[in-house]
């Protein structure tokens, strides 16, 4: 399942997220790459440096435009010059689908900038869903909500994370960034088998998928997004493209950024797996 | 307890200050969270509320080097936390986050001890260094927009144009905290301890000295270029939207110079300000 609607029927291939680092060798060297993905919230300005460096970016590349602080979770409304502002940069780069999180960050104006966790509730799932209508409705461009990684649950819960996951996503009928790296590292935070996380996941709504390094600590693993991909998440990429079939797939490097080569290296590994064809039927 | 209710509990544990040892606060409100094997309930919140910390605390350590440099590392440390707790991000972004720092800061000056009026100036002038760099730019009045002036012309500031009057040569001091930024690493550790000397006694020795600031952009580098006070007061006014002929009359009011030299000033001024792009069409005011 290549491409479907969450994705725009796209059919994207490997794409490594667009960092500062990198500029001076892309423009240089305009090494060839399936499709940058770039965080949004760097180019939600009204001019200067970063927007005419992503119009270059844009004059040579796709781009798909990933979020970090829209904030579906939250119990409020979205904000609306974020929207405003996401709005105009959608039409600059013309994504064709566009993600955020499956989280929460502010509340009463106030902002956290991180991706804090969801109580798996009922009422969150009815609440996050209405969100991401919102969004779609306003920006008009199919939405993939991304699992995250966490550390903490909440004893409110009534559901586990993937049963949350799917009801938020059939309630919003949206798209799912599918981040195997997080699942990995929840599974690890909360003692959950990852592949029943996989197994549960709605295939027919995966739009993009997410591989990344992590950091071990004793006690919990924590999301750095500055390490390789070990083996382990490759074992549960592997998995996911067996039973989603091939889908756009990023790796995300966003902490002690190697050289370029080094990052799209690391993120061609995903090649011996892409095109597996799907085995699981629907 | 609703999702709202959840999620201001959380926010307001995981947002207050962390202790001295960078440690949650002792009974810290953690009883909605599970704890595991491994980690309480509070331990799990502070995972979180280090990560706040730590990353509001770069950002404005980022933002702000010759603030930094001007009052110390531990003093700056200690203003951010002061400030960061009565003044939390209320942005998507963190590019906002010193928004409020430079009026923080008058209402706190206990937290740049003796350097206050140096503190704010550098406060002021590295917050109108992040509006330069990225805020929006119209399109520029040209030569030709300019060749025969009436006395209600009216034009307008580039909306990445900041004028500041400032009582510090803070502009010095900034640059110079960027080459030295810029020159770390590349140098032995005994240069570098004498950059840092030398910084320590520039900034010891600063003395008061009005100067009149430009922060502007040019190829999407951000520079900061002095003026003269008449300069300053002519595009403080086109910036409020007077008519030429009103402005000049304010630029010039107790300047002792001739009218020939005030024309040649004019001719010089309007001259660069075309060459760097700096006026542009007058923002449209509100009907009604």
């Amino acid at each position: 399942m290549p491409a479907n609607r969450f994705n725009a029927f796209t059919d994207y291939g490997i794409g490594i997220g667009l960092r500062i680092p990198h500029y001076a060798h892309i423009f240089e060297k305009k090494p060839i790459v399936d499709w940058f993905e770039i965080i949004s919230e760097n180019y939600m300005v009204d001019g200067g440096r970063p927007l005419a460096t992503l119009d270059r970016i844009l004059e040579q590349y796709r781009v798909v435009q990933h979020g970090v602080s829209m904030y579906f979770g939250s119990a409020e409304r979205l904000n609306r010059e974020h929207l405003r502002r996401l709005k105009t940069l959608v039409k600059r780069t013309k994504t064709p689908w566009l993600s955020d999180h499956l989280c929460w960050g502010s509340v009463d104006g106030t902002y956290s900038h991180d991706l804090l966790p969801m109580p798996y509730t009922f009422e969150a799932a009815k609440i996050t869903a209405r969100n991401i209508r919102d969004a779609r409705d306003y920006l008009e461009v199919p939405i993939a909500v991304e699992n995250v990684s966490s550390y903490a649950e909440f004893h409110m819960s009534e559901m586990t994370e993937w049963e949350f996951l799917n009801e938020v996503v059939e309630r919003a009928d949206c798209g799912i960034l599918l981040d195997v790296n997080n699942i990995y590292v929840s599974s690890k935070n909360h003692d959950f088998d990852p592949y029943q996380y996989l197994n549960s996941v709605p295939a027919e709504r995966v739009a993009q998928i997410h591989i990344a390094g992590h950091s071990k600590f004793q006690k919990y693993i924590l999301d750095t997004h500055d390490h390789p991909v070990i083996d382990p998440v490759w074992k549960m990429y592997e998995h996911a493209i067996h039973r989603i079939g091939s889908t756009a797939t990023l790796l995300e490097w966003d902490d002690k950024i190697p050289a370029f080569d080094e990052v799209h290296a690391e993120a061609r590994k995903a090649e011996r797996y892409i095109h597996a064809p799907a085995l699981v039927a629907l | 307890m609703t999702l709202l209710e959840v999620q201001r509990r959380m926010a307001h544990a995981i947002l207050q200050p962390l202790t001295g040892s960078d440690r949650i606060a002792p009974k810290t409100d953690a009883e909605f969270i599970k704890p595991n094997d491994r980690l309480s309930a509070s331990e799990r919140l502070e995972i979180y509320s280090r990560s706040y910390w730590f990353r509001v605390l770069d950002s404005l350590y980022d933002d702000f080097p010759g603030l930094r440099a001007v009052l110390g590392n531990r003093a700056f440390h200690r203003l951010s936390r002061a400030y960061l707790t009565e003044c939390p991000s209320q942005s998507f972004t963190l590019r906002n986050l010193g928004s409020r720092l430079e009026d923080w800061l008058r209402l706190n000056p206990k937290f740049a001890g003796s350097r206050r009026a140096l503190a704010l100036d550098m406060a002021r002038l590295e917050w109108a260094h992040i509006e330069a760099f990225d805020n929006a730019a119209e399109k520029v009045l040209g030569p030709e927009d300019l060749l025969e002036l009436g006395p209600d012309f009216r034009a307008g500031l580039q909306p990445y144009i900041r004028l500041l009057a400032l009582q510090y040569a803070v502009d010095d001091l900034r640059i110079q905290v960027n080459r030295a930024s810029d020159e770390r690493g590349a140098v032995s550790n005994a240069a570098l301890k004498k950059q840092h000397r030398d910084m320590t006694k520039r900034l010891s020795s600063s003395k008061p000295e009005q100067i009149f600031l430009v922060v502007h952009r040019l190829d999407f580098t951000v520079y900061y270029r002095r003026i003269a006070a008449e300069e300053y007061r002519l595009l403080s006014a086109l910036r409020d939207g007077q008519p030429i002929a009103k402005a000049i009359r304010r630029a010039f009011k107790d300047c002792s110079a001739s009218t020939e030299e005030q024309q040649s000033m004019l001719e010089k001024w309007f001259t660069v300000w075309a060459e760097l792009g700096w006026l542009c069409p007058p923002a449209r005011r509100k009907q009604g």
